[in-house]
């Protein structure tokens, strides 16, 4: 019998947030610990659960998994998100590794003074209209199918939802030039088990404000 | 029949050494296309080879990989470099994003405000001996075996002595209290593949001097 997975995090998006929505768009049940003080913090590290001193931190499988990247792709693989060989496998990490850039400024953005944190936000709004939309809509149009790789539904595509509706935050007229985007954006977010994780109730967690700031802040030190 | 597999970068180390690193340790000889100008750039932008106008890019399979860890991961998983099952992978993929969190600190060192470089500085010594080398010793510590994951060479044993490399480069002191790490670089530098590319000649880049810093500025248009 095989336990859920745990995530331990702070109770918001960050770096744990595309971990939720791999997990959810495979309809995999999953537990999550929140971290809201230093000492549980501390606590972690004693207990030697965090390699890097970092989090996210994913238990399952028997294992203290860390490092975003290293726990999507094992989920990928093990959900069968990840392509059917090898070079289906590249494409999907050429295009998650851009979206990831991406929601990477907007996640990092809170952090900052109020004046810098406006520009990047800018920043990944024109970067979005300029540089990721503008490849995806490329994609998909060349080769006309419903997912971006392999005519399968793949972690590159739960992962380009994931950043559109982020940046759709940000500005959401965003998709206007893009009308394949558009499609897909609907079309996905169709998909049963993430039409499940957009609506209130679901381990999604809302964007990121102050007292949340203050908290990771307090509890990372710095 | 594959044509070799051909690096687009400038002639430096960057994003692309580890790439480097991991084609010479399996064995596997690549071509390299400098970008020397902005316009060469440019150029690459303009015919679409660049999937998010970036680069790292390498040619290879019919493809115009981009991303570092997309080109990486492809390389380790053709030349069995990437441990048995999904378990050793997920440890590998782990080890691997640290040693890349901390080199990319290394990277980014020449283009930080020279008002704060010292602090930088500072910090990643701080890191490397307070929470990277720690790890990776305890892990080494832990099995007792030659190698990082599963008992046998894979990428991130490549990707972590590449890393001692730099460490040492900075300040070999570092490294002092880390007898296994020590041993680890030795191991892998003997490697027939490993020697070869670090004797001088091969494909290795040496750290960024003044005229490249110049350089890359100018072809990034960075101000």
């Amino acid at each position: 019998m095989t336990a859920k997975p745990k995530l331990y995090y702070f109770h918001g998006r960050g770096r744990m947030e595309s971990i939720r929505w791999l997990l959810a768009a495979a309809g995999v049940e999953f537990e999550e610990e929140y971290v809201e003080t230093r000492e549980q913090y501390e606590k972690l590290l004693k207990d030697g659960r965090l390699l890097f001193e970092q989090v996210p931190l994913v238990e399952i499988d028997g294992m203290r998994l860390t490092q975003t990247r290293a726990i999507l792709g094992y989920l990928a693989a093990k959900y069968n998100l990840y392509g059917k060989d090898l070079k289906e496998t590249a494409r999907i990490n050429m295009y998650t590794d851009g979206t990831q850039d991406l929601m990477t400024i907007i996640i990092m953005a809170v952090f900052k003074s109020p004046q810098e944190k406006e520009e990047s936000l800018a920043f990944a709004v024109s970067r979005a209209k300029t540089r990721y939309f503008p490849a995806f809509e490329k994609i998909l149009k060349q080769h006309g199918e419903d997912f971006l790789v392999g005519n399968k539904f793949s972690l590159a595509d739960i992962q380009l939802l994931e950043a559109i509706l982020m940046v759709e935050e940000l500005d959401a007229s965003i998709l206007s030039d893009f009308p394949l985007l558009k499609a897909f954006k609907t079309r996905i977010s169709n998909i049963p088990t993430i039409k499940k994780f957009l609506q209130p109730g679901s381990p999604r967690k809302p964007p990121p404000d102050s007292h949340y700031v203050e908290l990771v802040k307090h509890v990372l030190r710095f | 029949m594959a044509g070799k597999p051909k690096l687009h970068y400038f002639n430096g180390r960057g994003l692309m050494e580890s790439t480097r690193w991991l084609l010479a340790a399996a064995g596997v000889e690549f071509e390299e296309q400098f970008i020397k100008t902005p316009e060469d750039l440019d150029k690459l932008r303009n015919d679409g080879s660049l999937m998010f106008q970036q680069v790292p890019m390498v040619e290879i399979d019919g493809m115009k990989l981009v991303q570092s860890r997309a080109i990486l991961n492809y390389i380790a998983s053709k030349y069995n470099l990437y441990g048995r099952d999904l378990k050793e992978r997920a440890l590998i993929d782990m080890y691997a994003e640290g040693i890349a969190d901390l080199g990319e600190m290394i990277i980014r060192l020449p283009l930080c405000p020279p008002d704060q470089k010292d602090a930088n500085i500072t910090r990643i010594k701080e890191k490397t001996a307070n929470r990277y080398l720690p790890a990776f010793e305890k892990v080494l510590k832990s099995h007792g075996q030659d190698y990082l994951v599963g008992n046998r060479l894979s990428r991130v044993d490549i990707h972590l002595v590449e890393l001692l490399y730099y460490v040492e480069e900075h300040d070999p002191s570092l490294l002092a209290n880390f007898p296994l790490l020590k041993a680890l670089k030795t191991r892998i530098s003997n490697l027939p593949t490993m020697k070869k590319f670090l004797q001088p000649g091969s494909a290795r880049k040496p750290p960024l001097d003044e005229k490249g810093l110049e350089q890359v500025k100018k072809i990034f248009r960075v101000p």
